[in-house]
């Protein structure tokens, strides 16, 4: 990781603290995000991802660490650097009394955008988030997905440095969801650089060069999706379930993988070669399984536990 | 545990300009509606009143009850608007819409919004006192061009009772957290004021109690202009109304960066 105040660091955090009352929400984090790419912090509900978040923007005062944005120091200069950032939270806060253009309109207005350049920069906008159609449109008559495509488009207003997503895609369907991702890729290939929070496996995956898993105000790991993999996880993965699984799984499974986890009725077998797993399931009634690769939820359940949070 | 970060003192900028006209967009798109629910309730009170009640009494302080209940309305619906819009519509936008979020998001500070919200609150006070002021004109009483001073005078009653409803609004849980305020705060101060009768009827404790409610001290004011009369001790009434704005303010922007910037 590089330090801090580099020329194409755009977010360097360090030592971050925050507690409220007795309660340690962010013990000492640590990260920095370089121009052009789009990293993911991940983490259970309660981790300290929205925490993080408002002390970066400069809407929490940390009780320890630094943190430079856009190259301001932060909460000193946070207005100053918040100019050059784009925002799309976690719950949509669009303008119900407003149009779609309105909205775009108005809220250019907080950042003293000419009108002018709003004029123009609106119908990009539009197009972007697909909803040039959807100008006059009131809010209310907008779907979950359009809602948080504008969002998105109201985010770009002030053309920012760094884009930050706290949970973009959470209560969407599948298709606003890739059509989300879509536009998100648009921007990275523009060269814009992206922080995103989520707690959507597949959704760091595709989208995130770099990632960091955080837990109880802790980064735990960090590095590019597949090293974070390679580097914590054995690479293929059988799941075992059935009504004989789990008696399998004490009699067969431990032995044959290199690490195994029950989780309610189904057997978790971790390897590095799946094949004697396989040879054997082969040849056992009352089980089904499921031959994978592993992947970023394997990494993270490992990291972080099974156990509820909320 | 209040931190040095909640007491500072207020930031003060233009930037408050683009949160106020933001409402002020907002307020056009249904202004008719708007002014008729400002002017209906206090017009009623005043034909009711004014008609009914002066019917037995014809002269109050030397005016027609009509007029002397129409400068009243005046105040009492500076008051009301600015506690309401600081109240209801400000929680919705803070809490339910999440439109100060949204704002605090950009390059604005919270202090930028609850300047505009406050100001903006004063704001609609003196549109609902324009329209209270166009009835009582077409009635034919206060013509007098002192009578447009009660324009600035609204202003002043919608900064001290917007800062009122901002301190309740930082405080609110929910919608009905501010019965309390009508309740409480309100319908005392409406009865008590001198809106409905002179307070020099009422007995001496009372008349102490009026002496610190700042919507007497705007009724002092209001009621020679409309009768085109230059009124007395300016500058105290003034101070008074000021005094409970300004220290009304302080109080709701700390509680409110505790509520927000937490």
């Amino acid at each position: 990781m590089q330090g801090q105040g580099g020329d194409d660091v755009v977010l360097a955090v360090a030592g971050l603290r925050k507690s409220y009352g007795d309660n340690e929400v962010l013990r000492g984090l640590d990260f920095a995000i370089r121009r052009g790419e789009c990293f993911g912090l991940l983490g259970p509900n309660g981790a300290g991802k929205t925490t993080t978040l408002r002390c970066c923007l400069g809407l929490t005062d940390p009780n320890a660490g630094t943190i430079t944005l856009v190259g301001e120091p932060v909460p000193k200069a946070a207005r100053e650097a918040r100019v050059r950032v784009g925002v799309v939270p976690q719950m949509d806060n669009l303008d119900p009394d407003f149009t779609v253009v309105e909205n775009l309109r108005i809220y250019g207005r907080y950042f003293s955008i000419p009108a002018a350049i709003l004029s123009e920069r609106i119908p990009r906008l539009l197009d972007f988030a697909g909803l040039a159609n959807k100008g006059n449109a009131s809010i209310r008559t907008l779907s979950g997905g359009m809602k948080r495509r504008l969002t998105l488009g109201r985010a770009l207003i002030n053309d920012p440095e760094l884009l930050i997503l706290d949970e973009p895609t959470t209560g969407l369907d599948p298709q606003a969801r890739h059509l989300i991702w879509d536009g998100l890729r648009q921007l990275l290939s523009q060269g814009k650089t992206i922080l995103l929070t989520t707690h959507f496996m597949d959704e760091a995956e595709r989208l995130c060069s770099r990632l960091a898993v955080i837990d109880h105000g802790r980064m735990i790991a960090s590095d590019a999706p597949r090293a974070l993999i390679a580097a914590h996880v054995e690479p293929e993965v059988v799941e075992v379930y059935g009504d004989e699984a789990r008696q399998w799984a004490d009699a067969r499974g431990r032995t044959l993988a290199d690490r195994m986890e029950l989780a309610g009725e189904t057997a978790f077998c971790y390897a590095k070669d799946a094949a004697p797993l396989l040879n054997d399931l082969s040849r056992q009634n009352g089980v089904r399984y499921l031959h994978r690769s592993a992947n970023l939820e394997d990494l993270f359940i490992k990291l972080t536990g099974r156990e509820l949070r909320d | 545990m209040i931190s040095a970060s909640l007491i500072r003192a207020p930031e003060l900028s233009l930037r408050w300009i683009p949160v106020w006209r933001r409402n002020l967009l907002v307020w056009r798109k249904l202004a008719i509606a708007a002014v008729l629910g400002n002017i209906a309730d206090p017009l009623l009170y005043m034909l009711a009143l004014g008609y009914g009640i002066g019917s037995f009494v014809p002269e109050v302080g030397g005016m027609k009850y009509i007029a002397f209940i129409g400068t009243g309305m005046v105040c009492q619906s500076a008051m009301f608007t600015s506690s309401f819009e600081a109240m209801y519509s400000a929680f919705s936008r803070m809490h339910v819409q999440r439109t100060w979020e949204a704002i605090i998001n950009a390059p604005l500070s919270l202090d930028d919004v609850m300047l505009a919200e406050w100001i903006w609150a004063a704001t609609k006070s003196v549109i609902s006192v324009m329209a209270i002021l166009a009835v009582v004109l077409l009635l034919g009483f206060g013509h007098s061009w002192l009578a447009i001073w009660v324009l600035p005078l609204g202003f002043i009653v919608g900064l001290t009772f917007g800062a009122f409803g901002l301190v309740m609004n930082s405080l609110a849980p929910g919608y009905d957290f501010f019965t309390y305020f009508f309740t409480l705060v309100l319908t005392p101060m409406l009865l008590l004021s001198g809106v409905f009768f002179p307070v020099e009827q009422m007995p001496a404790a009372l008349r102490g109690v009026a002496q610190v409610l700042p919507l007497s001290h705007a009724i002092d004011i209001a009621r020679p202009l409309l009768s085109g009369r230059v009124p007395d001790g300016i500058p105290l009434h003034i101070a008074v109304l000021l005094g409970y704005a300004f220290a009304a303010y302080y109080v709701a922007l700390v509680l409110t960066r505790r509520r927000l910037l937490k």
